[in-house]
C-alpha cells in the first residue's frame, strides 16, 4: 500500500481506523488532539460509522470507551498528560476490570511543557494501574504498536497504556499501512460480574491481575519492540526509551554504535534484557524522555550503584525533553553550537487575538476589582489564562482544570471577599459544575465569570460542551435567576458591564456572570466556509 | 544529499505552507521526510519554528541537532537570528525583511538588518513588498520560499508541481498567484548570489 505522510498522532488515529475501531473518545489537550480529528475528519471513519465525537472530559471519554470494550469492540481514549490524572479512577479501575474488546488508552506528555502546566510522565501511570504500556519510537512503530495493543488487549483481557510525547505526537512521516481488519461483533463479556468491582469480586480481579504480570513481562518478550543490540565495547551500555532511541540513532549515523544499546518500547521492561547489560557492561547510560523512570529501577533505592549515568547524576539535565545534541554530550561526543542569538532578539510570548472577547471581559473585570485589593482572581486553563500577562495581569491563579471556581470558594471561606472565578465554556463542563454546586450549597460568596466564546477555543477551537446549555445548567445546580446575568463583552458595552460585574461583586452569595461572544478565530473559520460554500452553490 | 531545515516566523504568518511544499516535493523526489511542527499555545501570535528533514538515508531524529541545520528560512526577520545556534558554519539564512512588531521590546530594524548581515551566506528579502507589488500581500510566504529555492537541493519543477498540489483545490487561480510568487522570490535570489 501506498505510504502515508502522518504526523505521529495522525498515524495512531489512521492505525485504530484500519484496526477495526468501533468508537473514539476523547477532551482536546496538546499534543493529543490531532488524534481525535483526524478520525472526525476521515472519509474512510465516516463510512466505517466510526463514533469520534468529543467528550465532555478525560473521565467521561474513559468511561465510555470502557463501556465499548464491554460489549466486546474496540476502542480508544485519548488525551494529553494531565487529562490521565482526572480520567485516573477510571483507568486504575479499568485495570482491575480488565477489557474485553480491545481498549488502548493513549495519554500524550508534553516534556518541557511547550503549552502545558506539568512534564508529568504517563509510563507511572501505566505501572500504577499494572498494564502493558507502550512507548513508540516513531510514526511507523505508532501505527504498528496500534494493530499489536488491539491484539495484546484482546488476548490478555486487559486495557492497554500508549504513551507518546510531543515530538512524535506532532511530527510527521512516512507511514506505511495495514490491511483494514473489520470492526468486532457484539460479544458481551463471557462472566457478566467481569466488571462488578464489588469488593468480594475485586479482591479476585487483583489477584488475576497481579498473576498476569508475568506475562505482561513476557509478552514485552516476544513482541520484539524491545531490542537488544550487540556492540563489541562493553566500556558501556546504553538504554534508549521510547523516540530518545532516535536522538541516540542520529548521533551515529555515519558510524556503527559500538556500545550494546537496549532499546525499550514496552513496558513492564523483562529483568532479563536488564540484567544482561547490567552484567555485560561496565557503565550504563539511561536515556528516556520525561521522568528517569529505567534509571530509578535500575539505581534502587540506595543510589548505591555507582555505575549509572542519566537525569540523576546530572549527566543529561533534569527537566526538559530530550533532543539529539543532549544525547551526544551525554556520550561525550563534541557538539559546537552555530552562532549566539543577538542579544536584540526579544521574547515574543503568545497574547490574546485582536478583537478576542476575554479582552474585553478582562477590561470590564479589572476596572470593577480597581477599588478592592489585589491578588482575589482565580482562574482556569484556556485562552483566558493569557490575561495572566500584560497589559491585563487580571488573574493570580491557573492550576488545573475547573480549579478556580473552588478555589475561590475555598478563599473567600477563608476570609477573602470578593473572590472571583475565571473559568472558559469549555473548562466549566470539564471541571466547573460540581464546584458550581458546592458553592451553591455552601452559599459562598462568589462571583464566578463563565467567559462563554462558544468553542475550546485553546486547542484549536473544537465545539465546546457547555454551548447553549450554561444558564440551563447554573439554574439546575441552583445559582438564583437574577445572578445569572449575560453581558456582551465588546468595547461599546464597557460601562454596563462594570457595572454588572460591581453589582455581582457586592452580593453575598453565589452569582455568574457570561461574557458571551463568539471567539474571533472559529468565527473567521465559520464565515470562510459559509463563503465556500455559497460561492459553490 | 541531506537537507536539515529550520523554518521560523510568528504564528499565523504560514511556515507550515511551505513546510507542506518542500515536503510534497521532496517525497516526490522519493527522499525521506521528517517535519515537526508546533500546535497548539505558541500560535497566539507568538514565536513558531518548525524543523525540517529531507534526506536519501534514513532519518531517526525529528529534531535537527544544534549547530547543524543547512538552512534557516524565515517569514520574520527577528524569528531568523532566533535559530542561529542551530545554524551550521556555512549554513544559509533566508529571510523576509517585513518586521512583525507585536512586542513593546521589538529591536531597531537598522540594528536588526545589521546583525542578519553578519550571517556569512544569507539573503534577506522583502517578500511582503514584492508579494504586495504583484496584488498577492498573502503569498509573501511563497516569495520566501522562491527565495529558498535555489538552495534546497531539489528540482524547482518538483516545488511547482507540490504548489498545484496544495493549492489545486482552491483553483487555478490561487495556485498561479502562488507560483508567481515562488518565482519572483526565486529571481531576486538568483540576481543576489550573482552580484
Ligand atoms: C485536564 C486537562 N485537559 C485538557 C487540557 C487542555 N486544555 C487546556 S485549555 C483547554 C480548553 C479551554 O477551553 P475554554 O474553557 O472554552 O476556554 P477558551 O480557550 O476557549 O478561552 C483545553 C482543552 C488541560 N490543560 N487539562
Ligand atoms: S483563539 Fe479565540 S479565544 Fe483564543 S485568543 Fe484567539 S479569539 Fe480569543
Amino acid at each position: 500500500m501506498q505510504k502515508l505522510l502522518l504526523l505521529g498522532d495522525e498515524a495512531i488515529a489512521q492505525a485504530a481506523i484500519d484496526a477495526g475501531l468501533t468508537g473514539i473518545f476523547a477532551y482536546p489537550g496538546t499534543p493529543s488532539t490531532e488524534i481525535t480529528e483526524y478520525v472526525q475528519h476521515s472519509k474512510q471513519a465516516a463510512q466505517k460509522k466510526i463514533r469520534a465525537a468529543w467528550s465532555a472530559n478525560e473521565k467521561t471519554a474513559m468511561e465510555a470507551a470502557l463501556g465499548v470494550s464491554y460489549v466486546g469492540k474496540r476502542a480508544m481514549v485519548c488525551m494529553k498528560h494531565v487529562g490521565l490524572n482526572v480520567a485516573a479512577d477510571a483507568f486504575i479501575n479499568a485495570g482491575m476490570t480488565g477489557a474485553n474488546g480491545g481498549l488502548i488508552v493513549v495519554s500524550a506528555d508534553d516534556p518541557s511543557m511547550h503549552s502545558s502546566q506539568n512534564e508529568q510522565d504517563s509510563r507511572f501511570y501505566g505501572k500504577f494501574a499494572m498494564i502493558p504500556t507502550l512507548e513508540p519510537s516513531n510514526q511507523q512503530e505508532a501505527y504498528d504498536m496500534v494493530y499489536y495493543g488491539y491484539e495484546l488487549s484482546e488476548k490478555l483481557g486487559t486495557p492497554v497504556l500508549m504513551r507518546i510525547t510531543t515530538r512524535l505526537a506532532h511530527s510527521r512521516a512516512a507511514v506505511a499501512r495495514r490491511p483494514e481488519l473489520p470492526q468486532n461483533e457484539l460479544r458481551l463479556p463471557s462472566d457478566l460480574k467481569q466488571f462488578i468491582l464489588l469488593p468480594a469480586i475485586a479482591r479476585k480481579r487483583y489477584k488475576g491481575l497481579i498473576a498476569k504480570q508475568d506475562i505482561f513481562i513476557d509478552e514485552a518478550v516476544k513482541s520484539g519492540f524491545n531490542k537488544y543490540l550487540e556492540g563489541s565495547d562493553h566500556s558501556l551500555g546504553i538504554i534508549a526509551c521510547g523516540i530518545a532511541y532516535n536522538y541516540l540513532m542520529e548521533n551515529f549515523q555515519e558510524t556503527e554504535i559500538p556500545y550494546p544499546v537496549l532499546k525499550i518500547t514496552q513496558y513492564p521492561v523483562p529483568r532479563n534484557l536488564l540484567e544482561r547489560m547490567v552484567n555485560e557492561c561496565d557503565q550504563i547510560l539511561v536515556l528516556e524522555e520525561g521522568y528517569p523512570i529505567i534509571e530509578e529501577l535500575l539505581r534502587g533505592f540506595l543510589m548505591k550503584c555507582l555505575k549509572i549515568k542519566g537525569r540523576l547524576d546530572g549527566t543529561i539535565q533534569r527537566d526538559g525533553e530530550l533532543n539529539p545534541t543532549k544525547v551526544a554530550q551525554a556520550l561525550g561526543m563534541e557538539v559546537t553550537p552555530g552562532a549566539e542569538i543577538p542579544s536584540i532578539v526579544a521574547g515574543r510570548p503568545p497574547s490574546l487575538c485582536v478583537g478576542c472577547s476575554h479582552r474585553d471581559a478582562y477590561n470590564a473585570l479589572n476596572e470593577a476589582l480597581a477599588e478592592y485589593s489585589k491578588g482575589r482572581v482565580f482562574s482556569d486553563i484556556g485562552c483566558y489564562t493569557l490575561g495572566a500577562l500584560a497589559p491585563f495581569d487580571a488573574i493570580n491563579t491557573c492550576v488545573d482544570m475547573g480549579a478556580s471556581i473552588t478555589m475561590a470558594k475555598g478563599a473567600a471561606e477563608a476570609g477573602l471577599v470578593p473572590a472571583v472565578a475565571v473559568i472558559g465554556d469549555s473548562t466549566f463542563t470539564h471541571s466547573g459544575i460540581t464546584g458550581l454546586l458546592d458553592a451553591v450549597n455552601d452559599n459562598t460568596p462568589i462571583t464566578v465569570i463563565i467567559a462563554d466564546n462558544a468553542t475550546t477555543g485553546m486547542t484549536g477551537g473544537q465545539t465546546s460542551s457547555a454551548t447553549g446549555k450554561i444558564e440551563a445548567i447554573c439554574r439546575g445546580v441552583g445559582v438564583e435567576e437574577e445572578h445569572i446575568r449575560v453581558i456582551k463583552p465588546l468595547k461599546k458595552h464597557h460601562e454596563e458591564n462594570v457595572k454588572v460585574i460591581l453589582d455581582e461583586l457586592n452580593y453575598h452569595g453565589v452569582s455568574v456572570i457570561i461574557p458571551r461572544r463568539e471567539c474571533i478565530q472559529t468565527l473567521n473559520k465559520r464565515m470562510r466556509e459559509k463563503a465556500k460554500t455559497t460561492q459553490s452553490e | 544529499m541531506k537537507k536539515d531545515i529550520i523554518l521560523g516566523g510568528v504564528g499565523g504568518q504560514g511556515i507550515l505552507s511551505i513546510a507542506a511544499i518542500i515536503g510534497l516535493a521532496a517525497v516526490e523526489a522519493g527522499l525521506f521526510l521528517k517535519q515537526a511542527e508546533v500546535h497548539g499555545m505558541s500560535q497566539r501570535g507568538g514565536d513558531v519554528q518548525s524543523n525540517l528533514r529531507l534526506s536519501d538515508k534514513i532519518i531517526y531524529s525529528d529534531l535537527i541537532p544544534i549547530g547543524k541545520a543547512d538552512m534557516i528560512i524565515a517569514v520574520e526577520p527577528m524569528e531568523s537570528l532566533r535559530y542561529l545556534p542551530m545554524l551550521a558554519p556555512d549554513g544559509w539564512l533566508i529571510t523576509n525583511t517585513q518586521t512583525f512588531v507585536n512586542i513593546p521590546n521589538y529591536p531597531d530594524k537598522d540594528v536588526l538588518m545589521a546583525e542578519i548581515g553578519k550571517v556569512k551566506h544569507h539573503i534577506a528579502i522583502d517578500a511582503d513588498k514584492i508579494a504586495k507589488d504583484m496584488g498577492t500581500l498573502k503569498s509573501a510566504n511563497m516569495v520566501v520560499l522562491g527565495a529558498a529555492s535555489p538552495f534546497l537541493d531539489l528540482s524547482y519543477e518538483l516545488l511547482e508541481k507540490a504548489i498545484g498540489m496544495l493549492f489545486g483545490r482552491k483553483g487555478e487561480n490561487v495556485v498561479a498567484v502562488n507560483l508567481q510568487a515562488m518565482n519572483a522570490g526565486r529571481d531576486f535570489a538568483l540576481n543576489a548570489l550573482k552580484s
